[in-house]
């Protein structure tokens, strides 16, 4: 009876959050000048209006689960990668350094896009362990050493997009040479979603959850992140655990990239990341760690980040309305729980 | 300035740490609280001296309602707390700890201040040196400065929570010296301990508390088994010795291993442990004890020497190749560095136990964790976080997540905060492991418990390292001496001629 | 010739610092009291936004000072809510505010793209702007820079040198010791917390309304300072002067990069430019190597006299935080 109770009041409390965070961003709409309920309105409509929209959604879906899986990984061993970012950067590079290596090889495409998008994500793993070096023998904390690598991926794809792989005659932010179509994962028809993409998301999620609910590993990560000295007393090998924690997230972010790049871009363009990895961090704090979770808010933020495209066109209002909404949804979530919290103590 | 509790009642969660507390301490006495730990003397002392607040209850000052809501008002009346760890500011100078919340300009006048505390320091007859750092300061260091600053204060009632813990006999005699001064001068001093004889010595009168409740108060000439009585409820006597278990073989051997901290020194440590011996480390926390059982554990480093654990050469190896030569480490932060919060006792066993495969499989971790719980006594559940355990059962939780097959068991502090009874079961517990080859290896501030349970005791001062002495051939008077500094050269002496004479 | 175009690029570097050392300054106020407020970053866009759309409105510059420091002391304030009484984590609340206040600037600041902004002018001081070398470089600044070299110096005087900063400095390192001599924790968090966060949201106007006036929906160059702010607070290992110094260093790396990329064909110039950005992070490293376990094994390798003084090289580079940073302080 008491345990009913208590998850009504849990309930209601969250459901109160997101009223706030709805009225707090529809007070920020009046402010820019716009009825709040048109935003919205729009918002629905550019993510789920016609089927375009609706494979848009699911093409934003794709990495933003991915990284979102992979995060749920460092967060279990106690770690802030911030580095997510640059990590899904990196695989897109690898993928494609890999792409441009054999496209003009004899090998048969579906062969070399395997061999692309495993080279994206060793490029995210090797990126990741690099921001925990930083960490382990460094004494850089993960925030600033992830930061930092975020801004040299940055600058290298600039360089590459300038440089070396530059389309011929003048290098330009619109990116490299695109690939040839044999060289693109299928899409449905007449849409820029691929089946491909969806399922391995889906698979990643999966391995993510039973690893973290199932297995040694997980526990044992989760012991480093709660206790990191008692965690070493009881014979579990650190430094060594954070290293494969980093390796595993940038695994997923790196296949992040590759994606954008197989599926999506079909080149290599300056902010191929795309935010992802930012935002990746914000959908694990909302949903509190929680794997099964992973899937539906994923969904949701990529839902209002394709809503907002159309807004500048609509409403005169910036497609930054859609981080507005977001992070005040995880503010407000965070803050309702402490006042739950602090309530319950009294 | 009299003090008076009335009625004082404060509750911590579930537990009840003062219930009902009335009684008053006259002006210029040196007032004892005597309670075993977890009494409710530190709880009260901090209502006292605003640090906390009571749920009910009020404090009288000469008569007078006093309103303490904070520290700053108990120091506005004049009372200042020395707490058991002194509340002092490490990274900083003992003169900017000195003046730090005096009242005042925006600008202190450092000289001033400088000047002030040289004056108060040698009127006491006091070593603190201003302009050294407090965290490479003794215990007793930071007592002394701490008492300098209360009494730059302006405090009449000085409040000293447990304040022989932890600093040499030479720097009690001259705290009690301290003490009697503040006395004659007018001052009220409320001395707070779980030690009769320091009690006895000390103070004009004495209160008992137990269980959160006054148990009695008493004037000299003081009757020890009466206080006994009162502080414990019962008359205790301790256990028999259970008997040595030690065989002839050698679990570890140390060859003059040296240590290196940026406080200490310990050299030519030479010492073989047997297996099913019990070797108990005594000695002022500090002293160096610490240090040697984690290089036995791998922690920390040595400068020279040999480690040799089973016959196998382990010096300079890390913390998990000890682990896989059968030596284990319990360290006395159970929270902090032995158990894991938000993890249940169950994932705890997952954990230590033996890993097949991939998944866990969760319904045998939990009958085996069951099974343990049950021949531990712990208090709690499979899915129990651990943090919501009490500090016995905790203890008892570290305990049973030890390994089957062990060789050397390294315990920091294994009974600390515990009750009688949990103290013997555990012992009890591991002198099961010692019949079956185990050697332990322990440190305790108890000098009872240290004669109780070891077969040899080494005994620890600034790094020097005594030989291993006969528990059944010492008493606490010659450990408490040498604790203190003094006997190390009849000590190493006897030794020279022990070796001489076997040499013979 | 040649020398004054060094010195009018230094004088340069000393003005574009002003704003970091402002946002460092105040950063270090915070953290010194033990809470970390990491949504820097997106304080100084929106209080840049901020500052700027009230500067405009009103044709008032200090209005648009003012805006920016109350913007800034109250996202400050929800950062202190959310970690001394809610006690949040500090790092997960001052992630989201530092992109959701990124994402407000952008949203409410749209309107004013591309509007003619206010600026404040350099005002040389009468006669000491005159002095060869150091005229050119201190005294022909705007308000602001004059502003602060001030900062830096008051800040140092308040931090080491007077009653209420040694008990800041009590209060970060060990609350309850500050707590037992009187001091109200909690609220000298909340204060120096919200002082903090103003003096970011000083540091954001100076963008728009001074260094690179105007909103273009963005600040070229903004974006990712914030970030900059937090490791030269840890650079300068919470002390104004040292901060100062990283501040300088950062921004005459950005000249630098500047500067060098005629000579520098080869590299895309927005690399020049994003390179101060991991390079001061990069910095970090050297702030607390001697810690690591490894370089302990091989300084003990070495002869005693190197040893002695990579270790007396180490101690000075050292940076450790307040030992309470980060920890909530709760009396029962």
């Amino acid at each position: 009876m008491q345990h009913d109770e208590k998850r009504w009041q849990n309930l209601g409390f969250q459901l109160g959050a997101v009223v706030l965070a709805l009225l707090l961003t529809s007070l920020v709409i009046l402010a820019a000048g716009a009825p709040p309920l048109d935003a919205f309105k729009q918002l629905l409509k550019g993510a789920f209006g016609a089927k375009m929209n609706v494979a848009d959604t699911i093409v934003a879906w794709v990495p933003l689960l991915l990284a979102t899986s992979g995060l749920l990984v460092t967060f279990a061993a106690g770690l802030w990668n911030i580095g997510v970012e640059g990590q899904i950067i990196l695989g897109s590079i690898f993928t494609t350094g890999v792409l441009r290596l054999l496209q003009d090889s004899n090998l048969p495409p579906a062969f070399i896009i395997v061999l692309a998008v495993l080279g994206g994500m060793l490029g995210g793993g090797l990126w990741a362990v690099l921001a925990g070096l930083l960490k382990t023998f460094g004494g850089v904390n993960e925030i600033f050493g992830g930061l930092g690598l975020n801004f040299i991926a940055t600058s290298m794809t600039i360089w590459l997009i300038f440089g070396p792989w530059k389309r011929p005659g003048v290098g330009s932010m619109s990116g490299t040479e695109p690939f040839p179509e044999s060289l693109w994962l299928p899409t449905l028809p007449g849409l820029r979603l691929s089946i491909w993409t969806v399922v391995l998301g889906i698979i990643a999620l999966v391995v993510i959850y039973f690893l973290l609910q199932g297995t040694y590993f997980g526990l044992k990560l989760k012991a480093v992140g709660n206790n990191q000295r008692a965690a070493f007393l009881l014979g579990i090998p650190t430094w060594q655990y954070m290293l494969l924690a980093f390796f595993l997230c940038g695994l997923f972010a790196g296949l992040a990239g590759a994606m954008q790049v197989v599926a999506v871009y079909h080149r290599l363009i300056p902010s191929i990341s795309s935010g992802y990895g930012y935002l990746g961090l914000m959908v694990a704090m909302l949903i509190n760690y929680q794997a099964v979770w992973v899937a539906p808010i994923a969904f949701f933020f990529a839902a209002l980040n394709i809503g907002s495209i159309q807004l500048p066109i609509a409403l005169k209002l910036d497609s930054s309305l859609a981080g507005v909404i977001q992070g005040s949804l995880v503010l407000a979530v965070l803050m309702v729980e402490g006042i739950r919290h602090r309530l319950v103590r009294k | 300035m009299e003090v008076e509790f009335r009625n004082i009642n404060k509750t911590f969660g579930t537990v009840r740490a003062n219930i009902g507390i009335h009684f008053a301490i006259p002006s210029g006495a040196i007032q004892g609280i005597l309670g075993e730990n977890g009494a409710g003397k530190s709880t009260l002392m901090k209502i006292l001296s605003g640090y906390i607040l009571p749920d009910s209850g009020e404090i009288y000052l000469d008569g007078k309602l006093a309103k303490i809501e904070n520290p700053a008002d108990a120091i506005r009346y004049g009372i200042g707390m020395l707490h058991q760890d002194p509340l002092d500011f490490p990274p900083m100078k003992a003169l900017d700890n000195f003046m730090i919340g005096k009242p005042g300009s925006l600008f202190p006048a450092r000289r001033e201040a400088e000047r002030a505390f040289l004056e108060l320091r040698d009127q006491f007859g006091f070593t603190v040196d201003p302009n050294s750092y407090v965290d490479s300061m003794t215990v007793g260091e930071r007592q002394q400065l701490e008492i300098l600053r209360l009494l730059w204060l302006g405090v009449r009632v000085f409040i000293l929570d447990e304040p022989t813990t932890g600093i040499s006999a030479q720097q009690k005699e001259k705290l009690f010296l301290t003490l009697r001064r503040l006395a004659d001068n007018g001052n009220t001093v409320i001395f707070v301990s779980h030690k009769l004889e320091d009690v006895e010595a000390l103070c004009d009168r004495v209160v008992v508390l137990r269980r959160g409740e006054l148990a009695g108060q008493m004037v000299p000439p003081y009757d020890t088994e009466r206080l006994i009585e009162m502080m414990f409820g019962k008359v205790i006597k301790l256990d028999e010795r259970l008997p040595c278990s030690a065989s002839d073989q050698v679990v570890l051997r140390l060859q003059n291993v040296a240590i290196d901290d940026y406080r200490l020194q310990i050299r030519n440590v030479n010492l073989e442990v047997r297996c099913g011996e019990v070797i108990g480390l005594a000695g002022m926390e500090g002293s160096g004890q610490e240090l040697l059982l984690r290089a036995c554990a791998g922690l920390v480093r040595t400068v020279g020497g040999k480690i040799i654990v089973n016959g196998k050469d382990l010096t300079g190896k890390d913390a998990h190749t000890f682990m896989r030569h059968g030596v284990t480490f319990m360290p006395a932060a159970r929270l902090e560095e032995g158990l894991i919060p938000g993890l249940s006792i169950n994932e705890h066993f997952i954990l230590t136990g033996e890993q097949k495969g991939i998944f866990i499989k969760r319904d045998q971790a939990k009958s085996y964790s069951q099974n343990k719980i049950s021949e531990y006594s712990i208090r709690g559940f499979p899915e129990s976080r651990v943090e919501a355990l009490s500090g016995g059962n905790q203890q008892r939780t570290l305990l049973a997540l030890l390994k089957e097959e062990l060789s050397l068991i390294l315990l920091e502090h294994p009974t600390r905060g515990l009750d009688i009874e949990s103290t013997i079961y555990i012992w009890s517990k591991l002198k099961e492991r010692c019949a079956k080859g185990a050697a332990i290896l322990f440190i305790s501030p108890d000098l009872e418990e240290i004669l109780q349970y070891s077969d040899r005791v080494i005994v620890f001062f600034s790094g020097k390292v005594s030989p291993p002495l006969d528990a059944t051939m010492t008493n606490v008077d010659q450990l408490g001496q040498l604790i203190g500094g003094k006997g190390w050269e009849e000590i190493f002496e006897k030794e020279r001629v022990g070796v001489s004479n076997a040499a013979r | 010739m040649e020398n004054d175009v060094i010195l009018i690029g230094l004088a340069g570097v000393l003005a574009s610092a002003a704003p970091v050392i402002f946002a460092t300054i105040g950063e270090t106020f915070a953290e010194r009291s033990g809470v970390v407020n990491l949504s820097v970053n997106g304080t100084m866009l929106l209080t840049a936004m901020a500052g700027f759309v009230a500067a405009v409105l009103t044709k008032n510059v200090v209005i648009g000072f003012l805006v920016g420091m109350v913007v800034g002391a109250l996202v400050a304030l929800l950062v202190a809510f959310s970690s001394i009484t809610l006690k949040l984590s500090q790092v997960a609340v001052g992630y989201v505010l530092t992109m959701t206040c990124r994402d407000l600037a952008y949203f409410l600041g749209n309107p004013y793209v591309g509007m003619e902004g206010v600026r404040i002018n350099v005002v040389p001081i009468p006669v000491l702007s005159d002095i060869p070398i150091l005229g050119t470089l201190l005294f022909k600044q705007d308000i602001m820079t004059y502003l602060s070299f001030i900062l830096i110096v008051v800040a140092y005087i308040w931090i080491f040198k007077t009653r209420p900063g040694m008990m800041l400095q009590g209060v970060g390192e060990r609350p309850a010791a500050a707590h037992n001599r009187g001091a109200n924790v909690n609220r000298l968090r909340y204060i120096y917390t919200v002082l903090g966060g103003a003096l970011v949201g000083i540091s954001g106007p100076m963008y728009s309304l001074s260094v690179k006036a105007g909103w273009q929906g963005t600040i070229s160059g903004l974006d990712g300072i914030g970030w900059i702010v937090l490791a030269i607070t840890i650079f300068g290992a919470w002390n104004p002067l040292r901060a100062a110094f990283g501040a300088y260093l950062f921004a005459l790396l950005q000249w630098l990069g500047l500067v060098l990329q005629p000579v520098l064909t080869g590299i895309p110039s927005q690399v020049l430019q994003a390179a101060p950005f991991p390079l001061m992070i990069l910095t970090l490293l050297f702030v607390n190597i001697g810690d690591a376990e490894w370089v302990d094994r091989v300084l003990a390798q070495l002869p005693e006299a190197t040893r002695r003084t990579i270790v007396r090289v180490f101690r000075a580079l050292r940076s450790q935080p307040p030992a309470a940073l980060g920890t909530p302080f709760e009396r029962q």
